[in-house]
């Protein structure tokens, strides 16, 4: 909100009921947003440094056990498994991110480039398989790989990519278009009056021109990828295990909270990096 | 000169990207109507799946919790969210409440949705230790929605509050209204196609949520896309198609409905 917006809007309330009525009309939803998500998000950094006792309870001991069971240290020696899933989602997760950027721009560009009735219908297209839940359009996939034969590609690490794409490239379009709409054109022209290539006008007069909603593309569809967990199960067989897959299991079956917490750290952490890398772009672009 | 050659890569992109959304939902549909019980193998057309599952019990009843997850959290998140929006837009806040509250909002729309829903597990399992409630079933998932939903709708809202200038609650101000017919007469009405939009939103939110409802639902409280995930465990069933097609029908209706109302927000 600009600040003219915040004086416009937020003088009336003020002057009739108060600091207190107004606390009364936002305490139900901070209060809900905080007992359910602030103070749970709190404890599960907590439980990462606990342990789990033999029967499923919680020690709240502080260790960093989890962290060297991560780091691939247990009863049996060590095993690089964990830590070769952890990079095996930050692969994907950036794979996948710049596989739908791609995609997605000229989408974008081509939407962008319809009668303005036309673009509502393109983008209404692109979004209801987004609105769409993600098993059934992941077990689509399972039926698309069996009908073209049960081949190399499902279940594995292939068919993995494909689902993972399909399943973010909406995120990716969305951001994109809304910036690709507000390009300058005149820019390009004059790149291209001045004899630029198709090249040098869509890199100097038009890219720079998106780079704010191609950030926002990155985040939106970089961290729902880190945490992804129903494409691998359903498309990878169970072989090609990813963070979230890890993380399930031990909020279920394995009943291991304290590692689930020290899983679901790791995956916090790589979305702030994440969230940080993303602001240099945004802010540059004066966002 | 170059633009024609551009576009036309444009939209060649635009037909691979549009496959790669809609291929999985054209299999399952087309496959719905697929007389063969087993494999994928075209045996001639049927309605009978769609019968079948219909005077299924198990999955009427998964029918039966999911629409009460999202008709029960939606109604509660319009209700908490647009209450959050009125208080955030119409007062002006400390700056550093202001910042605080808008972490707050966000914070469910940026967490990654299994951390979200490792978080709620955690919660519910330290709230039952204190209380003996919040044994995970219908009503942790109905909460575990509308926690996520709370900041769409007040997000929604908020952006249509935000169109509205002082001078109508100034005039209501000069005329003596007080805060409750202020906002009971003049704001609500004004702010209703928000409060839709956001609602709907919310709807079309809880019915595309797995993970959440996944995490957080107990052996009673099984809705269609748990049903769908753990069957698939057992291999694909002709029902499952069905099922599947019914959900992206209503589903692609919402949107529908979502997109003609935001338009409407907008003019």
């Amino acid at each position: 909100m600009t600040e003219s917006a915040r004086d416009r809007s937020g003088s009336s309330l003020r002057s009739g009921a108060g600091v207190a009525g107004a606390i009364g009309w936002i305490a139900p939803g901070v209060l809900w947003l905080l007992l359910f998500l602030g103070i749970p998000s709190v404890l599960l950094l907590a439980l990462a440094f606990a342990t789990r006792g033999s029967y499923g309870e919680i020690l709240w001991t502080p260790t960093f056990h989890n962290f060297k069971k991560l780091a691939g240290f247990g009863i049996f020696g060590w095993s690089s498994d964990y830590l070769w899933i952890t990079a095996r989602t930050l692969w994907i997760a950036l794979a996948t991110t710049l596989a739908c950027i791609m995609v997605a721009y000229p989408i974008a560009l081509f939407v962008a480039a319809r009668q303005p009735r036309w673009r509502s219908f393109w983008l209404l297209v692109l979004m209801i398989p987004f609105c769409t839940n993600l098993v059934v359009r992941t077990y689509g996939w399972q039926l698309v790989f069996s009908l073209v034969g049960k081949s190399a590609i499902y279940p594995g690490p292939l068919a993995v990519y494909i689902g993972m794409i399909s399943s973010n490239l909406s995120f990716a379009v969305l951001p994109i278009y809304t910036s690709v709409e507000r390009i300058d054109w005149s820019i390009a022209e004059a790149a291209r009056d001045l004899y630029g290539s198709r090249w040098t006008v869509f890199r100097h007069g038009i890219l720079p021109q998106t780079i704010p909603g191609l950030a926002v593309a990155a985040i939106i569809t970089f961290i729902p990828c880190l945490g992804m967990f129903v494409v691998p199960d359903l498309l990878g067989g169970g072989r090609y295990l990813l963070l979230g897959n890890l993380i399930q299991q031990q909020f279920g079956p394995s009943r291991d909270f304290p590692f689930g917490a020290a899983l679901s750290l790791t995956l916090i952490i790589a979305t702030l990096i994440a969230l940080r890398l993303y602001r240099r772009p945004a802010e540059e672009a004066g966002l | 000169m170059t633009r024609a050659a551009t576009s036309h890569v444009n939209g060649v992109v635009t037909a691979v990207g549009v496959a790669l959304l809609y291929l999985p939902l054209l299999a399952v549909a087309v496959l719905s109507f697929n007389r063969s019980r087993f494999g994928v193998g075209w045996q001639g057309f049927t309605i009978d799946w769609y019968a079948r599952v219909l005077h299924d019990e198990v999955v009427m009843r998964s029918a039966w919790n999911t629409l009460l997850l999202a008709v029960g959290s939606t109604a509660l998140s319009t209700l908490l969210g647009t209450m959050l929006a009125l208080g955030i837009a119409r007062y002006r806040w400390p700056r550093r409440i202001e910042h605080a509250l808008a972490t707050l909002i966000h914070l469910p729309i940026v967490t990654p949705d299994i951390i979200f829903a490792a978080a709620l597990v955690v919660a519910f399992r330290a709230l039952r230790a204190l209380t003996g409630l919040f044994e995970l079933g219908l009503e942790t998932m109905i909460i575990a929605h509308v926690t996520f939903q709370i900041s769409f709708v007040a997000l929604v809202v908020r952006a249509r509050l935000e169109t509205i200038g002082p001078e109508i609650e100034e005039a209501a101000r000069d005329l003596y209204a007080g805060t409750f017919d202020l906002v009971t007469k003049i704001l609500l009405p004004l702010i209703r196609p928000g409060i839709v939009a956001g609602a709907l939103l919310a709807f079309t939110l809880s019915l595309d949520d797995f993970v959440i409802s996944f995490f957080t639902s107990g052996p009673d409280s099984v809705t269609l896309p748990i049903y769908i995930f753990s069957s698939l465990k057992r291999g694909i069933s002709p029902e499952i198609h069905a099922i599947s097609t019914i959900i992206f029908t209503v589903t692609a209706m919402l949107a529908v409905a979502l997109q003609s109302l935001t338009r409407k927000c907008e003019t």
